[in-house]
């Protein structure tokens, strides 16, 4: 019985949870456990209290109480349970407000009012206004940011304060999707008096934080959204090594550990007391080629390289199975406007070598630059696109690149590099930040005049059916003629104790539910 | 005095010593690919970023003229903040020394005596099987390396039988019980991997000095072997037991970031490793000191111990 059988069968009651948990197992798989596996008793109402525990990758002695620079999870997580945004994603993936109580755009998507929710209180006793908001985006776009966010909230043209609860944002260009800009991990508001002390608005309050080691928060009495949290407080513990975080999370010493090895994830959902869940969302592994530098910049080339990956080879030894393969879109499957219409591309050798006779380059050489700084197991994956180009007669010399300095040295200097994408929530963030002629972020220098044309009709363009169209087109050019590989989607898996009642929706925007585990969750 | 000139000497060179090290390192981080700026800003770097940091944190300046700045600075006290979050470089050092100096105290106070003993041990069962059988055992252990043992143990002790925990991170609200408690499988971990070196060394100074003619006349006095070996051998080898723990003791302080990564044990080691990787210069420079006073400190005691634990040294003619 295959996995998704096997769910179907659970799902229709034909097997019970038992049997669904041990043949799943049984088949090596981890599962993402259907909605009514984890809900049913424990989610009538959220038990209150208890201190959540977690051990999380991703956090250094470096970090900072700065929303501006936060560079791995542990900061993030932390930020979110200290401070709150103008909108949230839902666990569903649709926009709600947060500090904002509306929003509304004026026609040509380059004027947004957002009225603010009354009455919210920060940490400190003080009362958000419209001042706090500015300044907090501020932070961002004044001339000497260094937030890592300047470039995208740099369409910002101006802010100004409509009494003390509304904003009045104006975009130098319009922007249809802009509100899910104001979701971004960094654009948390704090108040006017600076972040430096880690007071916000969120769920809970900070006690102490001792970077790359530990921070330890408690709940939030006066937060603003009615009974939560349900945690009393949380812990979070820095624990680098995978290896280890599944045996703190075995030991019941935390109770949910992020980034759960893919080659180990198996082993974890074995254990007594605890499961992984598995959420494949927007993250991705691409290949990125500079289409002006020669021979990327021959379209047949491109399209050659990307038919000399076997995918699917590609997802079970890099990702252990715990992901998708990707059709060369960095848009998720279940991302809005994704184009269904375009086939999977496939390994197909003898058409890639085809190709290459066609423009006389057959035997075609060159180098791909990696280092594991791009994603766990780059080098790895490059190492295997080698070897599957060979049937196509291709020859691929696998760089292998310092980790230091690769985002700088390497990815968009050298003409072809692995790479990574947490991914965006929406077609245009996604788009405009890694694909849109001239943006910072550009690590492929594609000049399509009609996708380009596209990309920026359809950020005005509020009719979603007309948008719907504008993004299949340009999904189809990119499919056809773009110069990125992208070979891998990555799921998230987290560790979880059975302590924990996870809610029926769980949020794929980013890793532990959005990283709002901390206000979302409870215990069982 | 000689031994007093000695002393002053060793100090003066070892400063001289530290100072050229911090040296070396600033350039040898200036050498790395990757500065402050970009690493900070990985993927999420963009022209303008990188040059508002390098211009608010000075680092536009020529790595000499950096380290002259952080040089004077240092010298009058000031170890200077973090580049990364702003925090006092000694407020983030304090902890950390504290804690790495914990475990290797905690773990020298295990190892040692039980290194000792079981090299006099050897010593004097000489070729029998105990000997053989304690050998072979520290050598197994030495020769493992330290991150698996580590796992081994917590894989035995933590998540089979649940008998201590499998990460030990330490806070500065523990009670010293609770701390030794959290931190006794590293503690386990670091016993396996340096006893066996000073083990070794004792069994084989103390076998090397029972050829010796003064053994043999107390032997002839008709003095029981335990008495030899401890009253007469054993002072007379201390010289090179005592170089041989010391080494390890500075490795104690210095080299046991591997089995801190394993047990999550707040160190200086970890401090070191995200610094460097972030090429966060203030706190590689304070951790660099450590380490090296640690270690010339150290070498320094074991010649000011065995000049006092060897008469002829201690009055030369």
């Amino acid at each position: 019985m295959k996995i998704h059988e096997l769910k179907k069968a659970f799902e229709l009651g034909k097997i019970s949870r038992r049997d669904f948990l041990q043949r799943s197992a049984a088949l090596g798989a981890v599962v993402a456990a259907p909605g009514s596996l984890i809900s049913g008793v424990a989610r009538a109402e959220p038990k209150r209290g208890g201190v959540l525990r977690l051990g999380m990758g991703g956090g250094s002695t470096t970090d900072s109480l700065d929303p501006g620079t936060h560079p791995d999870s542990i900061p993030i997580n932390l930020e979110h349970q200290l401070r709150s945004y103008l909108i949230e994603i839902a666990p569903t993936g649709e926009l709600v407000g947060e500090l904002a109580e509306s929003w509304e755009v004026k026609a040509g998507a380059a004027e947004w009012i957002v009225e603010l929710r009354k009455g919210v209180e920060f940490h400190n006793g003080k009362t958000l206004t419209s001042a706090d908001v500015i300044h907090s985006i501020q932070h961002h776009i004044r001339a000497d940011s260094t937030s890592a966010v300047a470039g995208q909230m740099g369409q910002i043209a101006d802010m100004e304060a409509d009494g003390d609860h509304v904003v009045k944002i104006t975009l130098k260009n319009g922007n249809a999707d802009f509100a899910w800009l104001l979701t971004d991990y960094h654009v948390s508001v704090f108040p006017t008096e600076g972040w430096e002390t880690g007071v916000g608005s969120g769920p809970f309050k900070l006690v102490s934080y001792e970077p790359g080691v530990r921070a330890e928060v408690e709940r939030n009495p006066n937060y603003f959204k009615e009974g939560l949290p349900y945690f009393d407080g949380v812990e979070i513990t820095a624990i680098s090594d995978a290896a280890a975080r599944d045996n703190a999370l075995k030991t019941g010493q935390v109770d949910a550990t992020n980034r759960v090895s893919q080659r180990t994830a198996h082993l974890l959902d074995l254990a007594q007391g605890v499961s992984v869940q598995k959420i494949v969302g927007t993250k991705h592994y691409t290949v990125p080629m500079l289409a002006n530098v020669p021979p990327f910049d021959n379209v047949k080339v491109r399209q050659a390289l990307r038919l000399a990956v076997d995918r699917e080879a590609l997802l079970k030894t890099i990702l252990g199975g715990h992901g998708e393969v990707g059709n060369d879109l960095p848009i998720g499957l279940n991302q809005e406007f994704y184009n269904t219409e375009l086939p999977q591309r496939e390994y197909d050798p003898d058409q890639a070598a085809f190709m290459l006779k066609e423009v006389g380059m057959e035997g075609l050489a060159v180098e791909l630059s990696a280092a594991d700084a791009a994603f766990d197991g780059a080098v790895d994956a490059a190492v295997l696109y080698a070897e599957h180009a060979k049937a196509a007669g291709i020859n691929i010399n696998v760089i292998r690149e310092s980790n230091d300095g690769y985002w700088s040295n390497v990815w968009q200097q050298k003409p072809w590099s692995m790479c990574y994408w947490s991914g965006r929530p929406t077609q245009d963030w996604m788009w405009t930040i890694a694909y849109e002629s001239g943006g910072a972020w550009n690590d492929n220098n594609w000049e399509n005049a009609s996708f380009q044309q596209l990309l920026k009709d359809a950020r005005v363009e509020v009719d979603p059916a007309k948008r719907k169209d504008m993004y299949w087109e340009m999904q189809r050019l990119h499919w056809e003629e773009g110069a990125v590989v992208v070979p891998l989607f990555a799921a998230d898996l987290m560790g979880v104790s059975d302590k924990i009642a996870l809610p029926e929706d769980i949020a794929v925007n980013w890793e532990l539910d959005g990283h709002r585990c901390a206000e979302r969750w409870s215990f069982a | 005095m000689g031994l007093t000139r000695l002393i002053a000497n060793r100090i003066a060179f070892g400063l001289i010593t530290l100072i050229v090290i911090t040296l070396l390192i600033s350039l040898a981080l200036e050498a790395l690919p990757g500065d402050f700026a970009e690493q900070r800003l990985g993927q999420s770097a963009t022209p303008e970023t990188i040059a508002a940091i390098r211009a608010q944190l000075g680092l536009n300046e020529p790595i000499l003229v950096r380290y002259w700045q952080w040089l004077s600075n240092f010298l009058q006290g000031d170890m200077g903040i973090s580049l990364s979050n702003s925090r006092p470089v000694s407020e983030l050092l304090a902890t950390r020394l504290g804690n790495t100096l914990f475990l290797a105290g905690a773990s020298a106070i295990v190892a040692v005596p039980l290194a000792l003993f079981l090299g006099i041990l050897a010593a004097l069962y000489r070729e029998s099987l105990l000997d053989k059988l304690i050998s072979t055992s520290t050598l197994a252990a030495i020769s493992l390396p330290e991150f698996f043992i580590g796992y081994i143990l917590v894989a035995l002790f933590a998540v089979n039988w649940q008998i201590f925990p499998a990460i030990s991170s330490i806070s500065d609200n523990m009670t010293l019980g609770e701390k030794i408690y959290a931190s006794l499988l590293p503690i386990a971990t670091l016993t396996f991997v340096i006893v066996a070196h000073m083990m070794r060394m004792t069994r084989a100074a103390i076998i090397n000095l029972m050829q010796s003619p003064f053994i043999e006349m107390a032997t002839l006095k008709g003095l029981k072997r335990g008495r030899i070996v401890v009253h007469h051998a054993l002072p007379n080898a201390l010289s090179p037991i005592i170089n041989v723990i010391v080494l390890n003791l500075a490795y104690l302080v210095v080299g046991v970031v591997v089995v801190e990564v394993v047990f999550i044990y707040p160190g200086l080691g970890l401090l070191m490793v995200d610094s460097v990787t972030s090429r966060d210069l203030p706190i590689v420079q304070a951790c660099i000191l450590i380490f090296g006073a640690t270690y010339i400190s150290l070498n320094m005691l074991a010649d000011i111990l065995s000049i006092i634990s060897n008469p002829r040294l201690r009055h030369p003619r």
